[in-house]
Parts: C-alpha cells; sequence; structure tokens
C-alpha cells in the first residue's frame, strides 16, 4: 500500500498559467498527485485555489502549462470530459438537491436503466439497493433510500457526494472546501470519510485553508499564494505554524498574531 | 424493505401513515374528495352526475389537464410558461389559416402547425437558457407577441379575428379525428341500450345514447397525464426533470445536459397548449383571435394545487391532473348548483391559497427544515 514513493503520479500539472483578461490567476502552478495520497491544497481567499480546481476539473482550460493525466497530457474540453477520465469534484455547497431523495441525487446523471416493455426505465430498486450499501460503507444509516438530502446534515451531504464520486469509479477526487461550513463533529466524519476513500488507492486532493483539518489527514501540502505554489511538503517536515504563514504570506500574519495574542 | 444493520437512536420511526401523508399529490387527493363531496351533497339532483353532466365537466376537467401536463413537467424543471394561452390561440389560428384559408390538407395543415408552435416553444426555451433571464420575462412577452401576431394575421387576410369552416375543411381527413373524433360509440351505444345512460327519446336522434362516446379531448388528457406520470417518475429523465428545476448548476455538476432538459420542456409545453387548440377548432370549427386567454394562469394554478413548487424541482404530475378535475369539477359543477359563476374566481383563489399552504407544511416535512 505505501509504496506511493515510486509510484506515477496520477495527474501531474506542470507551469500551470490561467489568466483572464489582464488578471493573471495562476502564475506557474506545478504539483503531482498520486493514488492513495490525501494532498491539501492550501491557500487564502484569492490565492487561486478555485482556479486551480477548475483547471484540474476540466472547468477551464490553462493559457500555458501542461496536464498529464496517468502520464499522458490531457486536453479536457468540459467537465464531462474530466469525469469521464475519473476526475470527480466535489464541491462545497452545489453537490446535492435537497427536495430530491437520496437515492436520486446518488444516481444524478448516471441514472441505472433497465427495459421494460421496451422503454429504458430508471431502475430505483438498484439505485435504492446500491444507495443504502454506499451509505453504510461511509457509516451513514438512512432512513430510507426515499430520504429527501434535505434532512440529512451537511457533514452527511459531503459524505454522500464523495461516495457518490468513488462508486462510479473517481481515480482523483477533488474536495473544494467540504469543511469550511460544517461543525466539529460533522468535519471529523467527513475527515473520516477522506481517509476511507484514500485507502482505496483514489487520490485526493483536499482543498482548504483550514490548516488544522489538512494536518489531519493531509499526506502531502502545498501552499498557494497569489497564483503561484509556495512549494510541497511532505508530512511530519512542516508544522502548522509554518503552513499557516506560507498560506497568509508570512509576515503580516505573524503581526496579526502577535496583537491578537497567539489565537489564530 | 432494506434492513438496516444498525439503527440510529436519533432517526424516530415514522408512522407508515404520516408517510403516505407525505406526497406532493396530497393536497390534490383531499381536495378532490372534499370536491366531490360538496357537489354531491348539494348537486346530485340537478343532472351533474348523470352521464351528460358527467361529460360536461370531464371535457372541461380533459382541457385543464392538457396543458396542466405541460406546465407541470416544466415548472419541475424549474422554468415557466406565461405564452401558454397566447399559444393556444396562436396555434388554433395556424389551423384556420392553413386548412380553411389557404385551403392546405387537414393532415398537413395540423402537422404544420404543431412543428412552428413547438419550434416557438424551444425559441422560447433557447432564449431563457441562453440569456439567464427568468422564463417569467421571456414568455411573459411571448405572451404578447403571440396574442398580437393571433388578432394581427386574421385581420390582415380576412378582416376578421374569427375564422370558421374548419370543420368542413377536416372532412374526410385522416388526422383530423385524432383530436376531434370520439371513440367507444359501440360501447355508449351498449350502455344506452341496457339502460345505463339516458337514451335520446324521440327526434332524428331517439334510440342514441346521449352521450355516444369518449372525445379524443379526454383520450389526450389521459394519454398525456400517464406519459407525463411516467416520463417524470420512471425515467432517466424524469429525474433530470427534478434535478434541473431543484438546483441546475448542482445538476450541471453531476453532468445533466440541464439547457436540453429545459429547452425540451419548453417544446413539450408548447406541445401540449397545441393538442388543446387543435382539439379547440375541431370541436367549435371556427378558430378566434380571443382563444385560451388567461389559460396559462389557470395551468399553473391547477400544477400548484397539484403539489408542485413555484420554485422548480418538486411536484407531480398526478397531482397537476387532480388539480385540473377539482378545477373543471367546480367550475361545471356551480354551474350546475345554480350558484353565480363569479362567485368561481372567489372559490379559485380560496383553494389556490389554502393548496399552497398545505404544500408548503408539506415540503418543510419532507425536507426537515423547520
Amino acid at each position: 500500500m505505501n509504496t506511493r514513493s515510486t509510484h506515477e503520479p496520477i495527474i501531474r500539472m506542470q507551469n500551470i498559467e490561467k489568466h483572464f483578461g489582464s488578471v493573471i490567476a495562476l502564475a506557474g502552478v506545478s504539483i503531482e498527485v498520486y493514488p492513495g495520497e490525501c494532498h491539501c491544497l492550501l491557500g487564502d481567499n484569492g490565492a487561486g485555489k478555485s482556479t486551480f480546481i477548475k483547471t484540474m476539473s476540466g472547468v477551464h482550460k490553462p493559457t500555458n502549462g501542461e496536464i498529464l493525466f496517468g502520464g499522458r497530457p490531457m486536453n479536457f474540453e468540459s467537465p464531462r470530459d474530466a469525469m469521464d477520465a475519473g476526475i470527480a469534484t466535489v464541491h462545497q455547497h452545489l453537490a446535492m438537491i435537497p427536495l430530491m431523495s437520496v437515492s436520486r441525487n446518488f444516481f444524478m446523471g448516471n441514472e441505472p436503466v433497465k427495459k421494460v416493455l421496451g422503454f429504458n426505465l430508471f431502475d430505483h430498486d438498484y439505485a435504492n439497493k446500491i444507495t443504502m450499501e454506499e451509505m453504510r460503507k461511509m457509516g451513514i444509516n438512512l432512513r430510507g433510500p426515499d430520504q429527501a438530502v434535505g434532512t440529512l446534515s451537511g457533514g452527511e451531504r459531503q459524505t454522500v457526494a464523495i461516495a457518490r464520486a468513488v462508486h462510479f469509479g473517481a481515480k482523483v477526487l477533488i474536495l473544494d472546501e467540504p469543511t469550511s461550513a460544517l461543525g466539529v463533529r460533522q468535519t471529523a466524519n467527513v475527515l473520516a470519510t477522506i481517509d476511507k476513500v484514500r485507502k482505496q488507492d483514489i487520490a485526493v486532493v483536499f482543498i482548504t485553508h483550514n490548516v488544522r483539518h489538512a494536518m489531519a489527514v493531509g499526506d502531502r501540502f502545498t501552499v498557494l499564494n497569489r497564483g503561484q505554489t509556495l512549494g510541497t511538503a511532505q508530512r511530519g517536515q512542516i508544522t502548522p505554524e509554518e503552513l499557516q504563514d506560507m498560506m497568509a504570506g508570512g509576515q503580516e500574519m505573524v503581526a496579526l498574531e502577535g496583537s491578537l495574542g497567539g489565537t489564530v | 424493505m432494506v434492513d438496516t444493520a444498525q439503527t440510529d437512536e436519533r432517526i424516530k420511526e415514522i408512522s407508515p401513515l404520516r408517510k403516505a401523508l407525505i406526497r406532493p399529490e396530497l393536497g390534490g387527493i383531499v381536495g378532490t374528495i372534499a370536491v366531490f363531496v360538496l357537489f354531491l351533497l348539494f348537486a346530485s339532483d340537478s343532472g351533474m352526475f348523470a352521464s351528460q353532466g358527467v361529460l360536461n365537466w370531464s371535457l372541461v376537467s380533459a382541457q385543464f389537464m392538457i396543458i396542466a401536463v405541460g406546465a407541470c413537467l416544466l415548472m419541475i424543471a424549474g422554468e415557466f410558461d406565461l405564452s401558454v394561452g397566447s399559444m393556444i390561440g396562436f396555434a388554433g389560428m395556424m389551423v384556420a389559416v392553413f386548412g380553411v384559408v389557404l385551403g392546405w390538407p387537414m393532415w398537413l395543415t395540423i402537422l404544420t402547425t404543431f412543428a412552428i408552435c413547438m419550434a416557438i416553444g424551444a425559441l422560447n426555451g433557447w432564449i431563457v437558457v441562453k440569456t439567464g433571464l427568468p422564463s417569467f420575462i421571456v414568455t411573459l412577452a411571448f405572451l404578447f407577441i403571440l396574442r398580437g401576431f393571433t388578432i394581427f394575421i386574421p385581420q390582415t387576410i380576412e378582416r376578421k379575428t374569427i375564422i370558421g369552416g374548419i370543420r368542413d375543411a377536416a372532412e374526410g381527413d385522416w388526422l383530423a379525428p385524432i383530436f376531434g373524433g370520439k371513440i367507444g360509440q359501440p360501447l355508449f351505444q351498449w350502455l344506452g341500450d341496457i339502460g345505463v345512460i339516458d337514451v335520446f327519446e324521440r327526434g332524428s336522434r331517439a334510440g342514441q345514447p346521449v352521450v355516444d362516446g369518449v372525445p379524443m379531448l379526454i383520450v389526450w388528457a389521459i394519454a398525456l397525464v400517464i406519459f407525463g406520470h411516467i416520463l417524470l417518475t420512471k425515467t432517466r429523465f424524469g429525474n433530470w426533470i427534478f434535478a434541473s428545476g431543484g438546483d441546475a448548476e448542482a445538476a450541471r455538476n453531476s453532468g445533466v445536459p440541464v439547457n436540453r432538459v429545459k429547452i425540451l420542456m419548453f417544446v413539450f409545453t408548447a406541445f401540449c397548449a397545441t393538442v388543446f387548440a387543435t382539439c379547440q377548432v375541431m370541436e367549435f370549427g371556427s378558430a378566434g383571435a380571443d382563444r385560451g386567454l388567461l389559460k396559462e394562469f389557470e395551468a399553473i394554478i391547477a400544477v400548484v394545487i397539484g403539489g408542485a413548487l413555484l420554485t422548480g424541482g418538486y411536484g407531480s404530475v398526478l397531482g397537476a391532473a387532480l388539480g385540473a378535475l377539482i378545477f373543471g369539477v367546480v367550475q361545471q359543477g356551480l354551474f350546475f348548483a345554480g350558484v353565480e359563476s363569479s362567485l368561481f374566481r372567489v372559490f379559485l383563489g380560496i383553494i389556490l391559497l389554502a393548496a399552497v399552504i398545505l404544500n408548503t407544511y408539506i415540503r418543510r416535512i419532507i425536507t426537515g427544515e423547520r
């Protein structure tokens, strides 16, 4: 399992640049993500995290730079291409539809069909069975597969979205600030889910600006600041304080921390 | 049912009764029962529940149902179409212009009308999807544009706003009976013979049953309700309709072709309006520039009574059909009961309000909001 260093990276982004008109959102960002690792992408607001993951998931095309997926150069024309290749993104808010049942949400866009009298019908029995199984694996007990997602907590919704991505064969799972709106207990649940996913040899890209959440599950850490990478660090080679400083760009944070009495 | 391995002590058991109650159609079911009980009590001796009376309110309900099915699926997909009423007038006028004024064969007339109207529906949808404007505004524009053409075209070419002679033009055509004909005549003759339904006692039609078949309008209504219900609840596409209306962005992120779904629902709504219009002109034998006035609101009200959410993502075709049934029964029932017909609108407003309040309550239970 821990032969990570000898593995080929599943995805390698080299010197990615992305310009929006006169704004340079990304000025040469490089990272490598290996199967079975949780790669934390840290950065403050406006650091370019969102632009970067949107480039990775096929929403944006990079202005310059190269994306290698499984060792081959990739050109995603749309998010659908990236999805088909096995890059799944779980968004912070836009993952689930509250009014729809868990099983309808789980299979949204990938509905199983069965033939009845020559017509392709949604196979609800299969969808319900798989949904209950997958949810149980992730440690969530549903009242029933027809329970509306709106009745789930924020952490449970993230978990449903993650379970869905894994079920549909994600090789790279991008989590866009999954914990930023959650309480302590729910955050712990989501972090535990990330750990379960990583053990299935899936590469997890975990975007956050919370250093403690990153330190809890991360194997490697890449910090983005003002559209650039400030390097990638292995777990154990860096302290939470150093990460925090890098995210904030160093000095200002030190000054702030002094005035707040080290509470940040 | 699936047996959960472990149980969560924080999940309360929900009684089967409560579970059965939590469904979009609840308001429609309660309303339908209430309406029938009410009229059975107060109008049972008025002929409302004799064969002709039944046909009368069935026809009105069926009209509402046809447009309600389209409006329902579109609303669940997150959009409105306020141009339905104008589309009905416009489609009827197209049938008259092609079939009577230009003298085209009726089948070609009908097919061309469907093609034009569905193309306009697609244009509606395309503008909404591409501009991101609220469909309320876009279709409001088409409400006026289509109504304007419906008045302008016959005035320009015939110097009048009503064009007749459609029944003659449809005589002997193979497609026209699909909209203007009746089915089941032998059955009704037999029912008349055994005395289940009344027969004419004198005149040229003596011995024939007073209701001699099921008009195609009703057949269309039932077929569209069944089609809409299966499409919505039993197919992949149905899941996409819910998803598109529930949260378009989340649906797109999951690979649902939201734009295509929405445009297709606009086309389907236009299709339903055209079915309505074609049946109507076949029945009346004429097309009028004021046909279909206010129908868009009546369709939307039927859909909302049926449990759909105005904001999209939730609803039921069966509920919308019940809403249309309530609508038709009350409108005609008040007439049979001898109540001043203007009170229909009062009743409509009250039942709409009650339905919306009930539906909001049900939705809160479903989504666990407080």
